[in-house]
């Protein structure tokens, strides 16, 4: 296949800058083989994080030619001969070094979002059509690639008051479960904010498990919150109702 | 040290190659379009003598349907003394609250982000939770858009009446009996209202009336008619924005259609049908 | 270079946030202790994922003849009676309640269709009835993401991406472990009462493997070089089906199911080379021509027929995965295999596109995405690739304690539970219900200690010392030179196929890598570096390596995941042994041990119940 041409940022939280690496390419490299080349034999501490190399973990997250995608899922033969492929850490998380981000933020929200808990004296058996809605949800990987793109994390650094895609996917596998006794809707609105939300589906676009964060998840829970919150007849019948 | 690509923030910022700026540069392209023809045709339904170019015999352009012509609308400014003043509210407010558009035209509009991990100008930022909130009247709009998809079939119904009597001066139908028939403007009608119900019918605030809100829990067995429902809604909601796109070119198309009848620069073709069912048409009434 | 470091004190530490390390901290943190749970990766992004099958459990949801007994027996028999009785029947008597508590914690497997909608369970090599609960093809990650939820609200302490580099000792006793962050490269001290190690796997010892780098085998070296006894380390499952080409791929998994959806193996001149290959434990149960498989295949996977009515038996493509892999193997070695070292297998002669699509949609893609290759119109290519070890750290079955008070192992670093092959579907029930069991046990032990062990601060500054000599090295070799050339000679030496004279050099090759890893130089500093993590890697590689080798040697016999051209067949008098190393000095000692066999009245109760035969369990014991 020849040679490559890779940009790869390399720095630390202080700050850093882009550089080239030529490589040997053999045959069905993805991006993440030609990092791992680079290690081996020209940068050995350049940092990246990679786990399973077949898209199932989510762990080597990057910005490939600006765009947040895997790159164990990146084949170099999308690319042009001879083109320069530029690879960046995820931008809207705090550097570690080089291609590695500090994540521990999602990590915190994680905590914040109570766990399922069964109704009382659930009974354990459900149809497949009802679980369908819910493994969607349960697919992600947890690669944050969604909160990377989100522009209201990204561009608007709202981390304090916004729980970003990856969290309200979360909450819809919750708070859909036939099984769960909680309400989340006032999490959902207050702390999670996600009335910041400006459904832009950049989130959805960059999903490498295809999950449809914006349609699937995010609508249905703005729904459940103009339920609670905004629908004057609604809130009007849920007190005839007595709920 | 160089400036270092990882922090620099701001519109148009952005590592990607490849040409991002082409979509929201169509959506500002079409939306723009479509607003000022619409504005234009909303304006304009009268020609010069005073006839109608908002319908062409039994053809009345969704524009204008339901229409309305009461008396106190001629004493406003002579600009806005239109019938579609009293319409498009309903639908301009349905699309302009939807799902779908609100996602175009914070992306081509307000450049909020203008694509994906590209830089956007980083202005104060308060999503829909201030001024935006009112987007979540949304499905208040759906109610009404509903109404108007059996509105705007009757329309396309009666576009089958012809008056046997022509086409009278004001571009209605004439004074006198009619007679089934069945004009290519017919069809455009009928796929207007067809296209229209896909695009309502797909609305995610009906997807959750329908189901969505519920939790499944056996849903099959205990809302056998909502599961069924639900899924119909999902389905169309899938191409929600092809829906939604071509719903409204269409009605753009179908209204210059009858205007261009109107107008007498396009001929529409059509044909009598079953002449023996003539007098069944009478059931359904008189002329404009 | 600096030694502070920072300093943390739990009653019970889990080293490895996989399925079995996070249900030993969930448990031991319910039982009161307070719990610390430290993890080389992210949280969540454990090697537990890639587990694609299922989970296997006797729940009886869609077979009722189903029953804990019958799952003993075919781990057991599956595992040519290599397995320690106890561990099998703790499994398959526990693995049901663990599953059943996975839903409860919020885990969505697949319902049954039968309108009673229970938890699905689904065929796999080996097991008699349908028995894997499943969530599509990506039951580790739903296993992992409702633990990992669980464990968050448990009040564990997570400490990410941190690797242990030893475990300390109080005098006999585990004291807890000093290690590094991977971030900052600061040493990190863990006081622990007890310790579990859940650290996973050994696949990054061999040039071909499906795992990632993190299954370097940590757990068996920390805990052999604390003086724990490992045994089984013969015992390896080479997967008869990874991928091979392209090379970045080579190694990546094709799921057992394509073979279950109907895939057949071929070499290149054709043929349908599995009906050569039935071993006596099998005749009789596989089909012996191509036309009898091929109506099973009709009946059974098209026609949907129930098995049990069908009077053809199952193509030999199903046998289990140690058989499968010898004949891969040795296609390829009598030269007819393909250009890259593999052979076909083959789905798109014989289901349509669409049901490929719809049956295998992430093998579909993963050819797709990865290998450029459609599925659907060509045949995939396939050889073996080191896929689980068998063997581990030596544990008590009702405690999962080694022989270091203090120090617990569960999942796939202990041993005993697989014998000498592992059946699909048991690593995931392995994980929860020995997970716990360490979780457990390893509470009450620390609940016992009134006091905290004491550490060594002077071994500590040598630790560390340690931890920075490839900083200090100069003009040596880069870590990942080296480790390539440990894969390689482990692959030579350890592989499929293993004989003597090929062993001894793998062990004179090792101690030259040795010499190497002494001198192995890290560039740049301690920051986030994973040249200098693999350099420090390399030390545990060599350990579990020559561990590995020298079981190999002493087990004249093949059995399951450990082949010898030498010895080939049972042996009678290593049926009842197992064999264990551990640390002497400064060198390793093997030896051979007892293994525990079935009881007399267990064992005549299944014979009665037509679960065992007799002249199978003679055959495996090498008396037939």
């Amino acid at each position: 296949m020849g040679k490559v041409h890779l940009r790869v940022y390399r720095g630390n939280s202080e700050g850093g800058q882009l550089r080239d690496y030529e490589v040997e390419a053999e045959e069905g490299m993805v991006v993440l083989d030609v990092i791992h080349k680079i290690q081996a034999t020209q940068s050995s501490d350049l940092a990246c994080r990679w786990n399973c190399k077949a898209g199932k973990c989510g762990s080597c997250s990057a910005e490939i030619n600006g765009k947040p995608r895997l790159m164990c899922m990146t084949r170099m033969n999308e690319f042009k001969e001879g083109e320069v492929i530029t690879v960046m850490p995820m931008k809207t998380f705090p550097l570690m070094k080089d291609l590695a981000t500090d994540v521990s933020w999602n990590y915190e929200v994680n905590k914040k979002i109570p766990p399922f808990t069964p109704v009382e004296g659930a009974v354990w058996q459900w149809e497949q059509e009802d679980a369908d809605r819910v493994q969607e949800f349960r697919k992600c990987i947890e690669c944050f690639l969604c909160q990377d793109t989100c522009h209201v994390l990204r561009d608007h650094d709202k981390m304090t008051k916004f729980a970003g895609p990856r969290f309200f996917v979360r909450t819809a596998s919750l708070e859909m479960h036939p099984l769960d006794a909680l309400d989340r809707t006032e999490l959902l609105k207050q702390e999670h904010g996600i009335g910041l939300c400006n459904i832009t589906k950049c989130c959805t676009e960059v999903c490498p498990e295809s999950i449809h964060i914006t349609d699937n998840a995010i609508i249905p829970l703005k729904e459940r919150v103009v339920d609670k919150y905004y629908d004057p007849l609604r809130i009007l019948w849920n007190k005839i109702l007595g709920k | 040290m160089a400036t270092d690509v990882r922090t620099q923030k701001g519109l148009g910022v952005t590592l990607r190659k490849d040409p991002w700026w082409l979509e929201p540069l169509f959506y500002q392209c079409l939306f723009g379009g479509f607003t000022v023809y619409a504005t234009w045709a909303a304006l304009n339904p009268y020609g010069p003598n005073g006839q109608h170019y908002y319908e062409w015999g039994p053809y009345l352009s969704p524009m204008f349907s339901p229409f309305f012509n009461p008396a106190w609308l001629h004493k406003l400014p002579a600009l806005l003394a239109t019938p579609a003043l009293l319409v498009l509210w309903a639908p301009a407010g349905f699309r302009g609250t939807c799902y779908y558009y609100r996602k175009a035209y914070y992306r081509s509009v307000f450049l909020d982000p203008p694509g994906c991990a590209v830089g956007e100008p980083c202005a104060k930022y308060e999503g829909e939770t201030k001024f935006f909130i009112f987007q979540n009247i949304h499905r208040y709009f759906f109610y009404v858009a509903l109404i108007f998809i059996f509105i705007l079939s009757w329309d396309a119904v009666l576009a089958l009446m012809w008056p046997i009597n022509g086409i009278g001066p004001d571009n209605g139908s004439a004074e006198g009996p009619k007679q089934f028939g069945i004009g290519v403007g017919t069809l455009v009608m009928a796929l207007n209202a067809y296209l229209l119900g896909g695009y309502t019918l797909g609305c995610h605030a009906f997807r959750h009336l329908v189901g969505g809100g519920l939790d499944f829990l056996r849903v099959k067995k205990n809302h056998p008619v909502r599961f069924i429902l639900w899924r119909f809604v999902t389905k169309l909601n899938e191409r929600h924005m092809q829906w939604a796109l071509v719903s409204m070119l269409w009605v753009g198309f179908t209204d210059f259609y009858i205007r261009m009848c109107a107008m007498g620069v396009w001929h529409d073709f059509h044909i009598s049908l079953f002449p023996f069912l003539n007098s069944i048409g009478h059931v359904f009434g008189g002329s404009n | 270079m600096s030694d502070s470091y920072q300093s943390f004190e739990y009653d019970v530490l889990v080293i490895g946030a996989g399925g079995a390390g996070l249900r030993a901290a969930i448990e031991a943190s319910a039982a009161g202790c307070k719990t610390g749970l430290v993890c080389k990766s992210l949280l969540g992004k454990a090697h537990t994922v890639m587990a694609e099958g299922g989970i296997a459990a006797a729940l009886a949801t869609v077979d009722s003849r189903d029953s804990w007994q019958q799952h003993f027996v075919d781990s057991m028999i599956g595992g040519n009676l290599g397995n320690h009785w106890r561990m099998a029947q703790i499994h398959a008597q526990q693995a049901p309640d663990r599953v059943r508590e996975l839903e409860k914690w919020g885990a969505v497997f697949d319902r049954t269709t039968d309108g009673k909608g229970n938890i699905n369970v689904r065929h796999f090599g080996g097991h008699t009835y349908k028995r894997l609960a499943h969530v599509g093809d990506r039951t580790g990650l739903e296993l992992i993401r409702t633990l990992q939820d669980k464990g968050v609200h448990s009040g564990i302490d997570v400490h990410m991406e941190c690797t242990i580099y030893a475990l300390l000792k109080d005098g006999d006793r585990i004291a807890g472990a000093y290690g590094y962050f991977r971030e900052t490269g600061r040493p990190v001290l863990f006081k622990a009462k007890s310790v579990v190690v859940s650290t996973g796997g050994i696949g990054k010892l061999f040039f071909i493997n499906s795992n990632s780098w993190e299954c370097a085998g940590d757990g068996f070296a920390l805990s052999y070089l604390a003086g724990a006894e490992l045994c089984d380390m013969e015992y390896i499952q080479f997967h008869p089906t990874g991928m091979v080409w392209p090379p970045s791929v080579r190694g990546i998994l094709i799921t057992e199911g394509v073979r279950g959806e109907g895939g057949v193996l071929k070499n290149t001149k054709g043929e349908r080379f599995m009906f050569k290959y039935i071993p006596p434990k099998y005749q009789g149960k596989y089909a012996e021509t191509e036309a009898e498989a091929d109506i099973w295949f009709k009946k059974v996977v098209i026609d949907g027929v129930k098995e049990d009515t069908v009077t053809e038996r199952k193509p030999p493509e199903l046998m289990s995965r140690d058989v499968v892999a010898r004949a891969l193997w040795n296609e390829i070695k009598e030269g007819r295999g393909t250009e890259h070292g593999g052979v076909f297998l083959d789905i798109a002669t014989r289901r349509s596109a669409e049901d490929i699509k719809k049956k295998l949609p992430s093998m579909y893609h993963q050819f797709k995405q990865l290998a450029d290759v459609d599925i659907t119109k060509v045949p995939m290519e396939t050889g073996p690739t080191c896929h689980y070890m068998m063997g581990g750290v030596k544990v008590d079955p009702e405690t999962q304690m080694s022989n270091v008070p203090g120090l617990f192992a569960a999942g796939e670093c202990a041993a005993g539970m697989h014998g000498s092959n592992r059946l699909g579907g048991n690593s995931l029930s392995d994980l929860v219900v020995f997970g716990k069991l360490a979780g457990e046990h390893a509470a009450i032990y620390a609940k016992k200690l009134k006091d905290f062990p004491k550490v060594d601060d002077a071994q500590l500054k040598g630790l560390n010392k340690e931890m920075n000599q490839p900083f200090e090295n100069q003009n040596g070799e880069v870590s990942y030179k080296i480790l390539a050339n440990l894969q390689h000679i482990m692959e030579k030496g350890a592989g499929m196929f293993r004989e003597e004279p090929t062993m001894e050099q793998c062990l004179k090759d090792l101690e030259g890598l040795k010499e190497r890893v002494k001198k192995v130089t890290a560039e740049g500093n301690r920051m986030f570096n994973p040249g200098w993590h693999v350099a420090l890697d390399l030390r545990n590689m060599l350990a579990v390596g020559e561990a590995i080798v020298r079981a190999a040697k002493e087990r004249k016999e093949s059995r399951g995941g450990h082949t010898r051209t030498d010895f080939t067949g049972y042996s009678k008098e290593f049926a009842k042994k197992r064999v264990v190393v551990r640390k002497k000095g400064a060198g390793m000692e093997v030896i051979r041990e007892d293994l525990p066999q079935i009881p007399k009245e267990l064992e005549e109760e299944l014979v009665n119940a037509h679960m065992l035969k007799p002249e199978i369990l003679k055959q495996l014991r090498g008396e037939a």
